[in-house]
Formats: structure tokens, C-alpha cells, sequence
């Protein structure tokens, strides 16, 4: 995509948000990609464009605005079966924006459909930013009261929930995820919501 | 009630300051000068002070002359704070207000993240550019 597309005035920027540079690296060196490709270790991203999982894609235009905000966004049908989305699709809808500089909504519709933190998220962050900084320093009992802490205070946020899982020794993918995504789901939750087309 | 004298570890987005604070039960006063130090918030008669903007401290006996409750603080400032009394570390977040506003202006925010290199990168660099901004993680 970032190839076929840079020389039309288009990059990607892919920002990981992982517990420490190595967890980013396999993947970052495996893809060789030629875009920036960052590693966000403090949940700067997340707390700045307000993200609560991964993926998610957020269109910005020449002039640094938003055009589309947060979305689902896979580039690969890997997990489709799972999400249901088209990656076919979403590429074409990019393509379309960098070729012909039309984004599929319009601003006032962007503007309706990003999503704002409220005070209680904010609190969330600030807990799972505490608790990061515990676990960093081999506090982890204290640590682990304020993971959980944040997780009920934005139990939405799966860049909490499941993010904090490698940084208290938990598999991010194994059976403790797994139930947490069928209670979450049991509860009349949906685990990701793509923007409407 | 007790009241213990402690280093506490002050974290924020932009990093960590130790500052000389009182543990009164579950209230932390820390210092004028190290709230200053640790946040460039400066105690003056109208409030905290920063650049041109002042916001007034509410309920003065939670405050003594040289210290500062650093929950009203972060209240005065609509701030979130989450504090380990225990481990002496306590986390100033951001503003959801500030952040909405932020969003809702439609600016997208900037900023500087590393590369694997440690070489850093912004997104206001990319000005010209359409970008496709992606979080993704590895778990």
C-alpha cells in the first residue's frame, strides 16, 4: 500500500503500542516496510486519538486534519472469519482517497463520528499509566491492583485490557483473552465497531 | 492523624519527578516549589499559575502555605490523578476535556514517537502528505 501509493503524496505511519521496542521488532523487521514505523511504549497514541483497540486506521489530509477517524483497520483478511471485514475494501477506499481526494465521509460527518474520551476513561489511563510504571519497576502486586482498576473503569478499552496482558505475564491471545472477549460479548457488547459505511 | 514525610515519584506523558511530599491518610501535599518543579504549575494568591493562565485552588484547608493536596490540584486542572500511596508513585493524566476539544477541532494531534533506531519522527514532518495513521500492537 505505502509503496504503490507514496509517489501520489501519501505515507503510512504505523505506530506499535507494546510493552517495549523487542516485542515490536519480529514484526516491524519481518514486514521491512519503507513508511516511519514507530514504537509507542507510554500509550501516547491511544491517549492522543483517544483508541481503545488495534487495529485502528485514522485518515489525516495534507493540511493535518482529520478525515476519517478512528476505524477498524486490517490490511490483511487474517481474521476475517473473526471481524468480518473486507481488507479488499478498505484498500480500496484508501486508494480511492489518495488518487481522486475523496475521503468516504464528509467533515461534518468525521466530526459526528469521532469518538471522545470522558473523564472516567481519562482516569483510566491515568491508573494504567501508574500501573505500567509499577510493573517497570518490579512492583508488581501494586502494579496488578491498578491494571485492574483501569480495565473497570473502561472495560471498552482493549488497549488496557488486553494490552496490560504481556506486562503481567498473561498470553494476550490464550484462554484468560478468550474470556474476556466472550464476557465482554455476553453483556451485549460488540468486541470492535467499525465506522458505518 | 499520622502524618509521613516521603519521596513520592510523580509520573506524567512527559516523565517522572521525585518530589518531597506528606502522606496525611490518603491525602499527598507535596511541596510549592516541587509542583512547580514537577509540573511548571506555580502557586500564587489567584491559584496555580502556568504562562499567562491562572486556575483558582478550591477549598483552602485542604492546602497548607507551602504545600499543595495534589488531588485538588489535579481537580483544579480537571486532570485525573491515580496514586499508590503504598508505593509512593502517583500518575497526572490528561484532560478529557482537553482531549475532546483537541478532536473535535479535527486538527489531528501531533507527535513524537521512535523509531527501532530510537531515531524519533513526528507527524506535523509528514505535512503534504495524506497519512494513514495505524496503532496496532503485538499482542
Amino acid at each position: 500500500m505505502h509503496a504503490e501509493l507514496s509517489p501520489l503524496g501519501f505515507t503510512v505511519i504505523s505506530v506499535a503500542l507494546d510493552k517495549d521496542p523487542e516485542s515490536a521488532r519480529p514484526w516491524i523487521e519481518a514486514a521491512s516496510v519503507t513508511h516511519p514505523s514507530l514504537v509507542d511504549t507510554s500509550y501516547v497514541l491511544a491517549d492522543l486519538y483517544n483508541i481503545v483497540n488495534v487495529p485502528t486506521t485514522v485518515w489525516i489530509d495534507e493540511e493535518g486534519w482529520i478525515v476519517r477517524p478512528n476505524d477498524v483497520g486490517y490490511a490483511t483478511d487474517t481474521f476475517r472469519g473473526i471481524h468480518g471485514i473486507d481488507s479488499g475494501r478498505v484498500l480500496d477506499s484508501i486508494r480511492e482517497w489518495v488518487r481522486d481526494g475523496t475521503s468516504s465521509i464528509d467533515r461534518n460527518r468525521a466530526r459526528e463520528l469521532q469518538p471522545l474520551p470522558t473523564a472516567e476513561h481519562q482516569l483510566a489511563r491515568a491508573e494504567f499509566g501508574l500501573a505500567r510504571w509499577l510493573g517497570m519497576h518490579g512492583r508488581s502486586e501494586a502494579a496488578e491492583r491498578h491494571f485492574l482498576r483501569a480495565g473497570e473503569l473502561a472495560p471498552h478499552d482493549f488497549t488496557i485490557r488486553r494490552g496490560s496482558m504481556p506486562m503481567r505475564g498473561i498470553d494476550s491471545m490464550g484462554p484468560q483473552f478468550r474470556e474476556m472477549v466472550m464476557d465482554w460479548i455476553s453483556r451485549g457488547n460488540p468486541y470492535y465497531v467499525p465506522l458505518p459505511e | 492523624m499520622e502524618v509521613i514525610g516521603v519521596e513520592l515519584t510523580l509520573v506524567d506523558q512527559a516523565g517522572e519527578t521525585v518530589v518531597d511530599a506528606e502522606l496525611h491518610g490518603d491525602r499527598v501535599l507535596v511541596t510549592n516549589a516541587d509542583v512547580a518543579r514537577a509540573t511548571g504549575w506555580v502557586r500564587k494568591p489567584e491559584g496555580m499559575c502556568r504562562d499567562e493562565v491562572c486556575v483558582p485552588l478550591r477549598d483552602a484547608s485542604r492546602h497548607t502555605d507551602d504545600r499543595v493536596d495534589l488531588t485538588a490540584f489535579a481537580e483544579a486542572l480537571q486532570r485525573p490523578l491515580a496514586v499508590d500511596g503504598d508505593e509512593h508513585v502517583a500518575f497526572l493524566g490528561s484532560a478529557a476535556q482537553d482531549r475532546a476539544e483537541q478532536l473535535t477541532s479535527q486538527r489531528a494531534p501531533d507527535f513524537a514517537l521512535p523509531d527501532l533506531d530510537g531515531r524519533m519522527h513526528t507527524l506535523s514532518a509528514q505535512r503534504g502528505k495524506k497519512v494513514l495513521l495505524v496503532a496496532y500492537a503485538s499482542w
